[in-house]
């Protein structure tokens, strides 16, 4: 062991410990896993010590760095990599989001997970250990080997959770499908990694960043490596084109969404570009290629997001529009922004998740049409959710505003007018299509059965109802039950909503709160406030900043306004029919509704290219290889047929054989030698 | 006398054996040419034992002709079952390996 075993050091690594231990026990010992309750308790346990923990290590380690490692791959006396904790500024406060995050969501599955026979809830208990004990290696790795390993466990954790619920064919497909795409750029990660270790010979971040700061890193090919390492995030924090699996992952349990689809895993990808902004900041153009994408990424989700009718992909594509955000504010050269943003979204996009699986619970569907007025059977879940929205949309004195402030005036500041331009009109997207959420779910009447007959591509069978008057009541049963067997839900008609059990009302209130802590703090401190979270060298770098316009702050915080006023008058009062709206903006909807073809693509490369070419290589295989095989077999059974006749069985036969065949040895004994 | 007339010999009588062996229709005619073979092998062994002076060929041949007694009989044995079972001794009939 090197490094000094600090208090932070050990509370860390108790961090890190307690939950691989949760996982053990449940994993190891399966009777009790298979009794579900105490197994879930226990882990919930485990999750809540960690989270203590966590919060101690961050108190006492705010100020200085602990690295505590173990040697890892020895080989010939010299260590290539350790594996331990580096407890810094960022990885103390990743630790104590990750930790609280998976607490509260595992509190929350206890009540939300209720009628799950008893071994698949200890099952979805030890994944989620599992989960907690990856995500915080990752946080907390001082290696970039080790980092890659976790980044391959919350990547397995992923795919495991999302289809939790294995026996419904869409749900191992959305597996199958996150597995295969985020594994696309974990290539490019691996083989960045390497690069990277090829140049500079270590793996170690903070050797890594001495390099890095003291220009000992050679810069020629170093964009290879740089854009080898974002392929990997990328993949992870579902940017464009792989922002395909993470609408898909949604058929995962809630909980699972808000945990690793939303607040932790999928900002991993930001995380690690977070870890090395001083890399990237050597290779500009990459940042630039970075910061593009980002964009893009998060126009191209708003857009989806606003034609979805199902409440939880409406949050999938809100949180690759806010990836998009911190991915532009990392390629803006402002990492701290980015960090920030990937912090207070973990906090309120927890807490919209989880409400919106408190109304998934409650009406037993995750169509929107469906739902409506529930502010009335829900009051307190409406208030949390809308503060939740309020702060996804960068409203002052919530959450998320001061980090899209800080984002918004870190493109402007880094000379990216383009990007700039996009994520204000995201920001007034954002705002429109979460309240379109909120006043679709809560105020208002329940639209009609009828609406059910959206297009839903890619989320199961198109349901079309030609005949409301007959056909209606059946279809809605028949989706109702199908959400059930979902959600694991109570099957309840929106008028039997009712708010969800404490177990889950209690960590929406936290999420709540801090979120609403945070905002009124950053609203008030300013930007100086915002060292309190990514830590003191990082605010003091961007001190040194010049201060972004005057006008930005009214802009952004206006473009979000009108984005509520527009949702306000088209879905609360019905000034502007929500019809005439979709045809002003007919092509684009219609292009949205399907996903502007992206999916369609994948599946196309999929269809065409890849199995076109496995089916070359098939013929090859087959007709080829096996042919050579083939008739190498059928020519020695031939000859074996042909020359089976000389063996007659009579003794004296193989006698004159012998006899023969010595008189030939000794008559070429005399001949030859 | 030389070496040559016992080796001439023992040749002589190798081929009579070996004649006989591949000739003989009945399984006893080929099991007295076997011995005959047999026998030729054992001349050529004293004889080269007396030419060399060497007493391990002496020793050898009376392994040999002990040996060859018990495969005698057990040739023997071998035929009388045999011709129990298949109700012939005569070798061309007997083609159960034939492939």
């Amino acid at each position: 062991m090197t490094g000094v075993l600090t208090d932070s050091a050990l509370h860390a690594l108790l961090a890190l410990l307690l939950p691989a231990f949760s996982f053990l026990v449940l994993a190891i010992i399966a009777p009790f896993r298979r009794l579900g309750r105490p197994a879930a308790w226990f882990s919930t346990t485990c999750a809540a010590a960690a989270f203590v923990a966590a919060v101690i290590a961050w108190i006492h380690g705010a100020e200085q760095v602990a690295r505590v490692v173990w040697p890892w791959l020895p080989s010939g006396g010299v260590t290539i990599a350790d594996v331990g904790v580096l407890l810094d500024a960022q990885s103390s406060v990743m630790l104590c989001l990750v930790t609280l995050v998976s607490f509260l969501v595992q509190f929350y599955s206890l009540g939300y997970l209720h009628d799950e026979p008893a071994p698949a809830l200890g099952r979805y208990y030890a994944y989620q250990s599992l989960f907690a004990f990856s995500m915080i290696g990752l946080a907390l790795s001082p290696n970039l080997l080790q980092l890659f390993m976790c980044w391959e466990l919350v990547g397995l954790c992923s795919y495991l959770l999302i289809g939790y619920w294995y026996q419904r064919p869409s749900a191992a497909r959305a597996a199958v499908k996150a597995f295969w795409i985020t594994k696309a750029g974990d290539v490019g990660l691996l083989i960045g990694i390497v690069m990277l270790w090829r140049l500079t010979g270590t793996f170690d971040l903070q050797q890594l960043r001495m390099m890095a700061t003291s220009a000992a890193i050679p810069v020629a090919g170093l964009s290879i490596i740089t854009f080898a390492i974002y392929m990997g995030a990328m993949g992870k924090s579902a940017q464009f084109p792989f922002h395909v699996w993470l609408p898909d992952a949604m058929e995962g349990p809630t909980p699972v969404s808000a945990l690793i689809h939303a607040a932790t895993m999928v900002t991993a990808g930001v995380y690690l570009l977070v870890r090395t902004d001083w890399l990237f900041a050597l290779t500009p153009n990459v940042l630039a290629i970075v910061a593009w994408i980002g964009a893009f990424t998060a126009l191209l989700a708003a857009v989806l997001a606003c034609v979805q009718d199902d409440i939880k992909r409406v949050l999938a594509y809100s949180t690759v529009s806010q990836l998009g955000y911190m991915m532009t504010a990392i390629g803006a050269g402002v990492a701290a922004a980015g960090f920030l943003h990937l912090l207070t979204h973990g906090l309120f996009k927890a807490l919209l998740f989880l409400g919106a699986g408190a109304v998934i619970h409650a009406v037993g569907s995750n169509d929107l049409p469906r739902m409506g007025g529930l502010a009335r059977k829900m009051p307190q879940t409406a208030l949390l959710f809308v503060v939740g929205t309020l702060s996804l949309a960068g409203i002052p004195l919530f959450g998320g505003f001061l980090s899209k402030e800080e984002i918004l005036g870190a493109v402007w500041m880094g000379g990216l007018p383009g990007p700039f331009a996009v994520l204000m009109l995201v920001a007034f997207l954002t705002a429109f299509y979460m309240f379109r959420v909120v006043f679709l779910a809560f105020f208002g009447v329940p639209a009609p059965v009828v609406g059910v007959a959206q297009v839903h591509a890619g989320h199961g069978v198109g349901r079309v109802v030609s005949d409301p008057a007959s056909t209606a009541p059946r279809v809605a049963h028949a989706h109702l039950h199908n959400e059930a067997v979902v959600e694991g839900a109570h099957v309840h008609e929106a008028p039997h909503a009712h708010e969800p059990p404490a177990t889950m009302l209690l960590p929406l209130w936290v999420l709540a709160l801090m979120t609403m802590a945070v905002g009124v703090y950053t609203t008030f401190g300013g930007a100086a406030t915002a060292g309190f979270f990514v830590g003191g060298e990082h605010a003091a770098a961007g001190a040194e900043q010049a201060l972004p316009p005057g006008w930005l702050t009214p802009a952004a915080v206006g473009a979000g306004l009108a984005g509520i006023l527009l949702a306000w008058l088209t879905y609360q009062t019905r000034t502007i029919s929500a019809t005439s709206l979709a045809a002003a903006f007919g092509p684009i909807r219609f292009a949205a509704i399907r996903k502007f073809w992206i999916d369609d693509l994948f599946e196309a490369i999929y269809g065409f290219l890849l199995l076109g070419f496995a089916r070359i290589v098939g013929w090859i295989d087959r007709y080829i290889v096996d042919g050579v095989l083939n008739l190498l077999s059928d020519w020695t059974v031939q000859a074996g047929d042909e020359l089976r006749g000389i063996q007659t069985g009579k003794p004296q036969d193989y006698v004159y054989g012998v006899a023969t065949g010595v008189l030939v040895l000794v008559l070429l004994m005399r001949l030859v030698f | 006398m030389g070496l040559q007339p016992y080796l001439l010999l023992s040749a002589t009588v190798f081929s009579i054996g070996l004649f006989g062996v591949m000739t003989r229709r009945n399984t006893i005619g080929i099991l007295l040419g076997i011995e005959l073979m047999m026998n030729a092998v054992n001349i050529n062994l004293v004889a080269f034992s007396r030419y060399t002076a060497a007493v391990s060929g002496m020793i050898f041949t009376v392994f040999t002709i002990c040996i060859t007694v018990t495969e005698a009989a057990l040739g023997l044995a071998i035929v009388i079952l045999l011709f129990r079972v298949r109700r012939t001794v005569m070798a061309d009939h007997l083609d159960l390996l034939k492939g």
